[in-house]
C-alpha cells in the first residue's frame, strides 16, 4: 500500500482523522506539544508510523524519502 | 584592520600558503565587527586559488543505520536509541538516485554506508551499484564506506570510486571525547591507504561537538596537515536519542568565522557546505557562506534528514554568479 502524506500541521490533530502518535517523537499526538517536531519535520522525514506508533523503515533519497510500517505499508514524502 | 588579516591577505592571498593553528584561531577569534572582511578576505582566497565554480554532490545511503560504532552525534550508531532503523537501498534505485543527481547538474555522487568498515556484502553491493551507475549515469562516483583494509582501497579503485570520503569528524585531542569505539589514528590510517592509492582524499568533520575554539583551530590545522582534495564542513544537527541530542546549534556567525578560518587554512581545497547548514545558518547565512570561501555544496537531501530542494541552490549559484563546475572540467 502506497499513499502519499505530507508533515501533519498541528491544526489537523485534532480533527477527526488525527494520527494518535506523532511521527517524529513517537508520543502520543494528543499528549503535550508537538511544535518543535512539527517545525523539525520540514527536515526530516518521519520516524514513527502515525497509526501503530511502531519505527519504520526509511530510505532518504537525494530527492524525496520512504518510510515503511511493516502494519500499515509504504508512505512517500 | 586586524593584523591577522593583513597576514592572511599577503600569506594565503598573495603566496597561497594556508594559515597555520596560532592563525587559525586569530581568525576564529576576531571580533563581529570583522567578520565581514574576514569572510571578504576568504572569497578572494577562493576566487584566485579555485576560481568561481562551484562542485555540486548529491549523496545517499546505501546502508542506513544499525552501525555498531558510537560516534556521539550520530543516529545511526545501533547504540543509542535513536529512531533510525536499519534499511539498505536495491541497485535500481540506487541508479535512479544517481540519475536525479545528475539532472541537478551535478559532478559528484557520492554512496554512503552506516558501518565501521566494508564486509563482503556491502563490498558486492558496492560492485554491482557503481557498474550499473557508470553504465548509464554521467557522474563521478564517489564513496564513504568506513575503515578500509588495502585490499578493500585497491577493489574501490579498480571499480572507478574517484574520491573517498572519510571524515576525521574533529580534532584529535577531542575525538576522545566524541567516539570510543575507534580511534582517530585508525582513521588517520585509512586516509592514508586512501591517498596512496591514487583516489582522491574527502576528509572533513562537524563543528558543534562540544569543542573550544581553540580545537577547531586544531582541527583546521590537522585538516590543512592531510591536505584533503575536499573539505565537507557540517554543522551538528542534534539527532534526538543521541548522546549529543540535546547540543545547542553552532552559532550563524560562529559559523562563518569557521568557514573563512578553514578556508585562509586550506586557500585551494574544495570546501563543500555538508550537513547543518540549513538549521545553523538559513537562506541568508548560506549566501554568506558561499561569499567568505565555500565553493562546493551537496544539493539534495542527506543521509537520514532533508536538505533545501536543489533547485534552491542552483538559483542561489545563478544569482552569485558562480558557475557549476562541469563534468569536463573534473576528468
Ligand atoms: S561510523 Fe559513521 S555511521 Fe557509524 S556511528 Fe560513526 S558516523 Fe555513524
Ligand atoms: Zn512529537
Ligand atoms: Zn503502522
Amino acid at each position: 500500500m502506497t499513499e502519499l502524506v505530507e508533515p501533519v500541521a498541528p491544526a489537523d490533530r485534532a480533527g477527526a482523522n488525527a494520527p494518535r502518535w506523532c511521527d517524529r517523537c513517537g508520543d502520543e499526538a494528543a499528549t503535550g506539544a508537538h511544535s518543535a517536531c512539527v517545525a523539525a519535520r520540514v527536515l526530516e522525514p518521519p520516524r514513527y508510523c502515525a497509526r501503530c506508533r511502531r519505527r519504520m523503515k526509511v530510505q532518504v533519497l537525494p530527492v524525496g524519502w520512504s518510510a515503511v510500517c511493516v502494519e500499515h505499508g509504504e508512505i512517500r514524502g | 584592520m586586524p593584523e591577522i588579516l593583513d597576514q592572511a591577505r599577503a600569506q594565503v592571498l598573495g603566496d597561497g600558503v594556508g594559515l597555520d593553528e596560532a592563525g587559525v584561531l586569530a581568525v576564529l577569534n576576531l571580533p563581529d565587527e570583522h567578520l565581514p572582511a574576514a569572510l571578504q578576505l576568504a572569497h578572494e582566497v577562493r576566487m584566485r586559488w579555485c576560481g568561481p565554480e562551484v562542485e555540486v554532490e548529491g549523496i545517499v545511503s546505501l546502508k542506513t543505520g544499525g552501525c555498531p560504532e558510537d560516534c556521539h552525534f550520530c543516529s545511526q550508531s545501533g547504540l543509542f536509541t535513536s529512531p533510525v532503523r536499519s534499511v539498505w537501498l536495491d541497485i535500481p534505485s540506487l541508479v535512479e538516485a544517481a540519475k536525479q543527481t545528475a539532472k541537478t547538474g551535478a559532478t559528484e555522487f557520492c554512496i554512503v554506508a552506516a558501518v565501521r568498515g566494508p564486509d563482503a556484502r556491502l563490498m558486492k553491493q558496492m560492485r554491482e551499484g557503481v557498474a550499473a551507475i557508470r553504465a548509464e549515469v554521467d557522474i563521478q562516483v564517489a564513496a564513504s564506506l568506513g575503515m578500509l583494509t588495502q585490499e578493500q582501497v585497491d577493489e574501490l579503485v579498480e571499480m572507478g570510486v574517484h574520491r573517498y570520503n572519510h571524515n576525521l569528524e574533529t580534532c584529535r585531542s577531542y575525538f576522545p571525547n566524541v567516539v570510543t569505539t575507534h580511534s582517530w589514528e585508525e582513521r588517520w590510517e585509512t586516509l592514508r591507504m586512501v591517498r596512496e592509492s591514487g583516489m582522491e582524499v574527502c576528509c572533513g568533520g562537524i563543528l558543534g561537538l562540544g569543542e573550544t575554539v581553540e580545537q577547531r583551530a586544531e582541527f583546521a590545522a590537522q585538516l590543512a596537515e592531510l591536505d584533503p582534495h575536499e573539505v565537507p564542513l557540517n554543522f551538528l544537527n542534534p539527532r534526538p536519542g543521541t548522546p549529543l541530542g540535546d547540543r545547542p546549534v553552532v552559532e550563524g556567525k560562529d559559523a562563518l568565522r569557521a568557514i573563512a578560518a578553514f578556508r585562509l587554512a586550506m586557500p585551494r581545497t574544495i570546501l563543500r557546505y555538508a550537513g547543518g547548514r540549513e538549521i545553523t545558518l538559513g537562506d541568508l547565512g548560506t549566501r554568506e557562506g558561499l561569499l567568505g570561501g565555500i565553493n562546493a555544496v551537496i544539493v539534495g537531501n542527506y543521509l537520514t534528514t532533508l536538505g533545501r530542494p536543489a533547485t534552491d541552490d542552483l538559483k542561489l549559484l545563478d544569482d552569485l554568479k558562480m558557475p557549476v563546475k562541469a563534468l569536463s572540467a573534473t576528468l
